[in-house]
């Protein structure tokens, strides 16, 4: 079995502290949610520091408070899933290409590369064990965790870091806002249901979880399982695989207690979260995180930190609930996420008894 | 015991050539695919060479049989041209029941377009076609759309190691029994992006490259893609493909040192070879042949050459590096390095390492100068070493 053994969560909200939920909800109305920064010299050495662009310090940050938190000082895996790196590394080589390509700092070209955030934390580390990075898109930090955890089921690693990482950019909001990936105009986070207008409200975050194959009196959550499904060809496979997932998981739908759903506000795609609660889980509570931290490729990673969460506390707070069922029961809970109805994702974590 | 990873399939486009048999073509001729910058305008034109796929971008979609239509890019059409090949191998079209995976690898994934097109991006709706290839996903999922693989799907960088991270995967994944076979490879287009960010690195060389040369001087950078298909003992039994070899054994360990630099006695690269080696069941001696990262900087062979000799001690396999043929093909390195070193095994060959004249002072080795036919092949190690210390090292057997 597989324990979270400890989380470090850098989010738009006041997320530092691992192990209770902040007191109060961070409301902004913006083009998208940024995340609230630490202070990196608490966690990272003055001197590379300097040099280190923002996805980095938040990647390496968060995984040092996710070590704190375990207690843990080496990993025997270093995993990272990540759905665009260091979009401002990118930025700015793309911005001297197009111009008169002439570039001759190395530093953002280093950066740039997608496995700069798991081998810095190596490095930081000096851990030599497996070390890896996935980047793909809304399944980057799911087949992290299931690389972890098929690490953990080998019996090579007892105790692995999986995270999630991606940060956003003015330039990069307007560039995919072309493709109909995000609001028109600025919103208010709290009230984004309100809005009935297509796009998400974009965000960012960087989610690290320690994963132990034994449990410990501090785990928060047993990490059951994991699973991504592709739609390309909208052949509706993904009712099928909710099936099978709850199966192999011997789970009826009456034992899900709490679905955590990526409801963005994106009037196009969120009726296929409620189609997909009314057919499967119709009794279930719902709830949704989306408007905390807005919507990026591994933002599972903040599902997944407040799922964890709500299992250690054994409560809900109310911002998260979304059709007045407050949930009479903690003990299971699955995180559904899809991104333009082709990428599926399913988490299931449990009460770590 | 653990399923038997055994290699039923494989599919290549590199600098030597556009199928697997034109590129062993090529290897067994000993002709470089080597030379002057043809399809990227970039001002690095005159300085640089370099092993590209001599193709413009409208020949290569005409080649894959996809009809003009906007929004590939350049690393996702090689990746489907090469992945198209090894899945008509395996006819991964057949026993559809078997669980199937694709695991694909790249690094700067759609960068020629992008690049291309970033200030429309910015300023007008042109080219919104290609806002999909900035992200390294977009490669991996137009070639599962195009051979219809949905069983599991992911894309996987760590720079010049990826490939081969993603045949590791691909391994793990049908051990566990979650897939009975996968395709798993990657893909890489050169680009203006990457030959800047190797050049501001000062680590091309702007001559032939000449990996484990005392007078080395940097990396040919090259483009290329590559697909082995991995199959289950009990898949294999169902499909009745021939198997090629055997994916014996691999090791991932990383040389927290330094981002970019590998540390002088290669520590990475040690434990990577050693945990194949351990994984394999093999001993040291059983190795015939290492096909090396080998790429030509005077970093990495040093680190290298250092970890064969730590690792090997005084018994070291013949070694050589086939960057010299194909240009250092970063995330798809890892997939077209296993194919050769495969081919090595069916063909009972191993590959010279070109452009060699004077052994390094720091190492006790010399590479394999030609062409060696006649000697016996069994055992096969490719290392494939990235940026950030990201090190994998895979060993192939015959059957």
């Amino acid at each position: 079995m597989n324990f979270i053994d400890g989380i470090g969560m850098i989010s738009p909200q006041q997320t530092l502290v691992p192990g209770r939920f902040p007191d109060d909800v961070v409301e902004y109305t913006a083009d998208f949610l940024k995340c609230i920064e630490p202070v990196y010299k608490t966690y990272i050495d003055p001197i590379p520091l300097r040099r280190m662009s923002r996805l980095i310090r938040m990647g390496i940050s968060s995984a040092r408070i996710c070590l704190a938190d375990a207690g843990i000082a080496m990993p025997d895996a270093i995993i990272t899933g990540t759905g665009l790196g260091s979009v401002e590394d990118t930025e700015k080589i793309l911005s001297d290409i197009s111009k008169e390509e002439k570039f001759l700092n190395p530093t953002p070209f280093i950066q740039s590369t997608y496995n700069t955030i798991s081998s810095q934390i190596a490095i930081h580390l000096k851990c030599h064990n497996y070390n890896t990075t996935y980047v793909h898109r809304t399944f980057s930090f799911e087949s992290g965790l299931i690389d972890g955890m098929l690490q953990l089921g080998e019996g090579s690693s007892t105790r692995v870091l999986v995270g999630g990482i991606d940060e956003m950019t003015l330039n990069h909001l307007n560039i995919t806002r072309r493709i109909g990936l995000w609001k028109r105009q600025p919103v208010n986070n709290l009230q984004l249901l309100n809005s009935r207008t297509p796009g998400a409200l974009a965000g960012e975050g960087a989610a690290f979880f320690l994963i132990s194959a034994d449990r410990s009196d501090h785990s928060y959550a047993r990490l059951r399982d994991v699973s991504t499904l592709i739609d390309i060809r909208g052949s509706y496979r993904r009712d099928q695989a909710i099936r099978n997932f709850l199966l192999q998981n011997q789970l009826q739908p009456e034992d899900i207690d709490l679905l955590i759903v990526g409801i963005s506000g994106d009037a196009v795609f969120d009726p296929v979260y409620h189609q997909f609660a009314s057919d499967f889980f119709p009794n279930a509570p719902l709830a949704w995180y989306k408007h905390l931290c807005g919507e990026y490729h591994t933002s599972t990673g903040f599902a997944l930190y407040t799922a964890a969460q709500i299992l250690k506390s054994q409560e809900c707070p109310e911002i998260l609930l979304l059709n007045h069922k407050a949930p009479s029961r903690l003990k299971n809970i699955l995180i559904y996420n899809q991104f333009r109805n082709i990428n599926h994702s399913f988490l299931l974590v449990s009460f770590p008894d | 015991m653990p399923q038997r990873i055994l290699v039923t399939g494989y599919g290549i486009i590199s600098s030597i050539g556009n199928t697997v048999q034109e590129c062993y073509q090529s290897m067994i001729a000993g002709v470089p695919g080597i030379g002057r910058i043809c399809n990227i305008d970039t001002v690095l034109r005159d300085e640089l060479i370099v092993g590209e796929v001599k193709r413009t971008l409208p020949e290569l979609l005409d080649m894959a049989g996809i009809e003009p239509e906007e929004g590939y890019s350049r690393n996702t059409v090689l990746g489907i041209i090469a992945s198209s090949e090894a899945f008509h191998h395996a006819r991964l079209h057949e026993n559809r029941q078997l669980r199937t995976g694709l695991i694909s690898a790249t690094t700067v994934g759609g960068m020629d377009r992008c690049e291309l097109f970033y200030n429309d991006f910015l300023t007008n709706e042109t080219r919104n076609a290609y806002i999909d290839s900035y992200d390294c996903a977009d490669s991996t999922e137009r070639i599962a759309s195009r051979l219809n693989l949905t069983d599991f799907i992911t894309t996987i960088s760590t720079a010049c190691s990826s490939a081969a991270n993603a045949i590791l995967l691909g391994a793990r994944l049908i051990q566990s029994g979650k897939l009975d076979r996968v395709l798993a490879g990657g893909c890489e287009s050169l680009t203006k992006f990457h030959l800047n960010g190797f050049n501001s690195l000062k680590i091309l060389d702007q001559k032939p490259c000449r990996p484990f040369d005392k007078n080395r001087a940097g990396i040919n950078l090259g483009e290329g893609s590559a697909y082995l298909v991995l199959e289950s003992e009990e898949s294999q039994k169902i499909t009745g493909n021939k198997p090629i070899c055997e994916l014996k054994g691999w090791g991932n360990a990383c040389e927290a040192f330094h981002q970019t630099a590998s540390s002088p006695d290669g520590v990475g690269a040690y434990l990577a070879m050693k945990k194949a080696l351990e994984l394999s069941g093999l001993k040291a001696a059983d190795i015939d042949y290492i096909n090396a990262h080998g790429t030509g900087t005077d970093n990495n062979d040093i680190s290298e050459g250092k970890a064969i000799e730590t690792l090997f001690g005084n018994r070291i396999p013949m070694v050589s590096s086939t960057k010299q043929f194909t240009g250092h093909t970063t995330s798809a390195a890892g997939s077209i390095e296993a194919i050769l070193s495969i081919l090595c095994l069916e063909h009972q060959v191993i590959w010279p390492n070109l452009n060699f004249s004077e052994k390094i002072d720091e190492l006790n080795f010399l590479p394999v100068t030609r062409l060696i036919t006649g000697e016996p092949v069994c055992a096969v190690m490719s290392n494939s070493f990235g940026f950030g210390g990201n090190d994998t090292s895979l060993i192939f057997t015959k059957i």
